[in-house]
């Protein structure tokens, strides 16, 4: 298969117009708001490469289309509270959605599962029609007091409401003060049914709002903070991305009080606003208990990014530059101890990668932060888009891409398709829903969501990982029995 | 065996539509009918005046009770009341909690499925006053009454119920058979009450099917939990609701596609029988007042 330069790139804007070709008038006017190409960036614009928010977000998906979005419920149980170890999160309403759940996102986690972490446990009301007809209150007691008696090492509960507890309006917050009161333990009840908003966004807003609430509403810790304490906060630890950013946090001589939500503790997150800083990984669906944590405790936060030696080296610095100057030269230590490992990963990869393309569809942070790691192992981004972003995620995309990049916001399947069909890239990175279509294109895949079961990803270690995964997707010596024998050119 | 008839009432609530519809079935049942009556009203007390008693099992407290609705069996929530008139009510959950409206979905699909309908004439649907959700309207849906009988009088709110319940057919009109079967104008004594029923009639493009005139005498046997006509058959009253039963039974197949007015054109009909003041006569009425103190 011929490797296409990025000269051969087909003309974005012709490709947008072809795209929207297929959909009746309407949805076109809709969908043409979404698609869009990475503007230069005005004058005077000195943070930003290109001008990316120039499509619209954060807006209803035009009925009809595949859209690869998830739901409040996902927003919440799925990403922010899932995680939280040891805390019992009971999926409440009929089973379909506790199901689809089970298991969460490989957000690796220490402890015992079933005795003091359950993260990877299954729990759910199992509604029937007569808890819909009569409320489910009284189910979601019971189940509580159940799981109290069956895992009392654990630290609370909270309860993830699914679609039908909205619907037939269930006081499940006067559940909630009534079992705290019972049990002494924390219970979260949590309105995160799926019909509310637009994505998984609102579900993150919703459960930031319930930590704020219900968490960080009590009479606070009694932690004692020092001076070099620092929250990571929207680290998930996916295949233990959170680890492999706190030892180097850590080697820099920071402390790390608590990581949300990745790998968490209750007690974790009680002590968090004591901390000097707020690290935020993932902004879209952390930055809200920040700003409450900066309004409230004064706790000032900063984004980082800690894909690829480039950025991690940036971070860093930028991380150390809160501190005194001893953070900083242990910072300087830390980079130039870690800059064999990254000339060595180079040296092996980036001959193999050097020029090769990537296509990316993710969520909440990736479709930019992972820009810089594939720039340094020589790659280009010849599109990117997200599911669920907002405007002020756009603008940041600005700081990684180039201008005349692909954008494309809550892509459809079909113009997801048409654009990997069209531009050939020689790596799409998105997820599991895209992954075999693409594969069956003859075109090399990468899950960008849970690493294809592999990972980490963050910092130095995970740039090592990163590196020999896309290598091993796009140089797989299958693509070259893709076409028949009996099709190939003699 | 004639074809099943199935028909519902319908009307603002307090208006009278479970005692209206007992006395009329049971003068429905000496015409030697067959009837069904399906409670659809969390209270569950649209069967008390056949039954001489309130149902205690309703096919929800049961089916909650037994774990779910397939464990119950049809001879658990069907009693036999006045004249061999079926009695079952839906129930529901206590107020404020849960969701009556798919208990009604519930309860109306284990009747069906269970064989509720079979070797009856008719099936009579007794329902909440307001259609607060879908659920209360699923007598109306899915071909299931035919007819539709709104209860009303000559106040306004029950006019306005009215007109709603008619827009509420007529949404369902055009996708399944449901016809409006008629008004019953229940007495309340008001000005005028006999033409504005006529009037609301004509507008919706149906026709009043009767008016049962205010007799002391309904609350007296409602007070004994019996029907007018099991209390005093010899009584006036009694005689009316006969002509009410026999206006419904010959009323079959003649029900319409209701035209619900607008809400300006019925305040506009308010205003013409001297029910409502027009805000020009109100501010006059003021004028005159003052003019008359000062």
């Amino acid at each position: 298969m011929a490797t296409k330069t990025l000269d051969d790139r087909p003309d974005h804007e012709a490709l947008i117009e072809e795209v929207l070709a297929a959909y009746p008038k309407k949805a076109q006017k809709k969908r043409a708001k979404h698609l869009s190409t990475a503007q230069p960036a005005q004058d005077g614009d000195t943070e930003i490469l290109s001008k990316c928010d120039t499509v619209k977000s954060n807006i209803k998906s035009v009925p009809g289309v595949m859209t690869i979005r998830g739901c409040a419920y996902a927003g919440s149980k799925g990403v922010v509270w899932g995680p939280v170890k040891d805390m019992v999160h009971i999926s409440h309403g009929p089973v379909g959605c506790g199901h689809y759940s089970w298991s969460q996102r490989r957000n690796y986690y220490t402890g015992t599962t079933g005795v003091d972490s359950f993260v990877t446990f299954q729990f759910t009301t199992d509604f029937q029609e007569k808890d819909i007809v009569f409320g489910g209150d009284k189910k979601l007691e019971k189940t509580i007091d159940e799981i109290e008696t069956l895992f009392p090492l654990n630290k609370g509960v909270t309860v993830q409401s699914e679609c039908p507890i909205g619907l037939i309006g269930d006081d499940i917050d006067a559940v909630a003060r009534k079992k705290k009161k019972d049990l002494n333990k924390t219970i979260v009840p949590v309105r995160c049914e799926g019909f509310r908003g637009v994505s998984q966004s609102l579900g993150h807003h919703i459960a930031n709002d319930a930590i704020r609430d219900w968490v960080m509403g009590g009479e606070g810790s009694d932690y004692e903070p020092g001076l070099y304490d620092i929250n990571i906060i929207g680290d998930y630890n996916i295949g233990g991305d959170a680890w492999s950013s706190r030892i180097l946090l850590e080697e820099i001589g920071l402390n790390v009080v608590s990581c949300w939500s990745g790998d968490a503790t209750l007690a974790e997150m009680e002590n968090a606003p004591k901390a000097r800083l707020n690290l935020i990984h993932c902004y879209r669906s952390m930055n809200y208990i920040c700003r409450h944590m900066e309004e409230t405790q004064g706790v000032p936060w900063m984004e980082y990014n800690f894909f690829g030696p480039s950025q991690i080296a940036a971070s860093l610095r930028a991380i150390a530059a809160r501190f005194d100057q001893s953070i900083q030269d242990r910072a300087e230590a830390v980079i130039a101890k870690y800059q064999p490992l990254v000339d060595a990963v180079l040296e092996k990869y980036r001959p193999r990668l050097e020029g090769k393309s990537v296509l990316l569809y993710v969520g909440g942070l990736r479709p930019r932060h992972v820009v810089t790691a594939y720039h340094d192992l020589g790659m280009e981004i010849a599109g990117t888009g997200y599911e669920f972003a907002h405007g002020d995620d756009y603008k940041r995309t600005g700081e990684y891409i180039k201008t005349g990049t692909l954008i494309y916001d809550d892509v459809t399947g079909y113009e997801l398709e048409k654009f990997i069909e069209t531009i050939r890239p020689d790596l799409v990175g998105s997820g599991i829903k895209e992954k075999y279509s693409t594969q069956k294109m003859g075109i090399p895949f990468r899950q960008m969501h849970s690493w294809d079961y592999s990972g980490p990803y963050h910092g130095y270690d995970g740039f090592a990982i990163f590196a020999r995964d896309m290598d091993m997707a796009i140089n797989n010596p299958v693509w070259g029995l893709f076409d028949a024998p009996w099709r190939q050119a003699a | 065996m004639s074809a099943l008839r199935q028909i519902a009432f319908y009307g603002k609530g307090g208006i009278g539509k479970s005692t209206t519809s007992q006395n009329t079935l049971a003068a429905l049942v000496e015409m030697d009918q067959r009837i069904l009556i399906v409670g659809c009203d969390p209270k569950a007390d649209s069967t008390r005046l056949i039954l001489n008693t309130k149902m205690q099992d309703t096919v929800l407290h049961l089916a909650a009770e037994m774990g779910s609705v397939e464990d119950l069996e049809l001879e658990d929530v069907l009693k036999v009341g006045y004249k061999g008139i079926k009695c079952t009510e839906s129930g529901g959950p206590e107020p404020g909690v849960g969701c009556a409206g798919r208990g009604v979905i519930t309860a109306i699909n284990f009747l069906e499925e269970n064989g509720a309908y079979d070797d009856v004439d008719y099936v009579s649907y007794d329902v909440l006053g307001d259609v607060v959700c879908g659920g209360f309207a699923m007598p109306i849906r899915e071909n299931k009454a035919q007819e539709i009988y709104i209860v009303m009088s000559g106040e306004m709110m029950a006019l306005y119920a009215a007109n709603n319940i008619s827009k509420g057919i007529l949404k369902y009109a055009n996708s399944g058979g449901v016809r409006l079967g008629g008004l019953i104008c229940n007495e309340r004594k008001t000005d005028r009450e006999l033409e504005l029923a006529e009037a609301l009639a004509e507008r919706l493009g149906t026709k009043l099917i009767h008016f049962v005139p205010r007799d002391n005498i309904v609350q007296h046997a409602e007070l004994r939990r019996q029907t007018v006509l099991e209390y005093d058959p010899q009584s006036q009253q009694a005689e009316e609701y006969r002509q009410l039963a026999r206006k419904i039974h010959d009323n079959s197949g003649k029900g319409v596609v209701p035209t619900p007015v607008s809400m300006d054109e019925l305040e506009q009909m308010l205003l013409d029988f001297g029910l409502m003041q027009s805000e020009e006569d109100r501010l006059a009425a003021i004028a005159k007042a003052e003019a008359q103190t000062a």
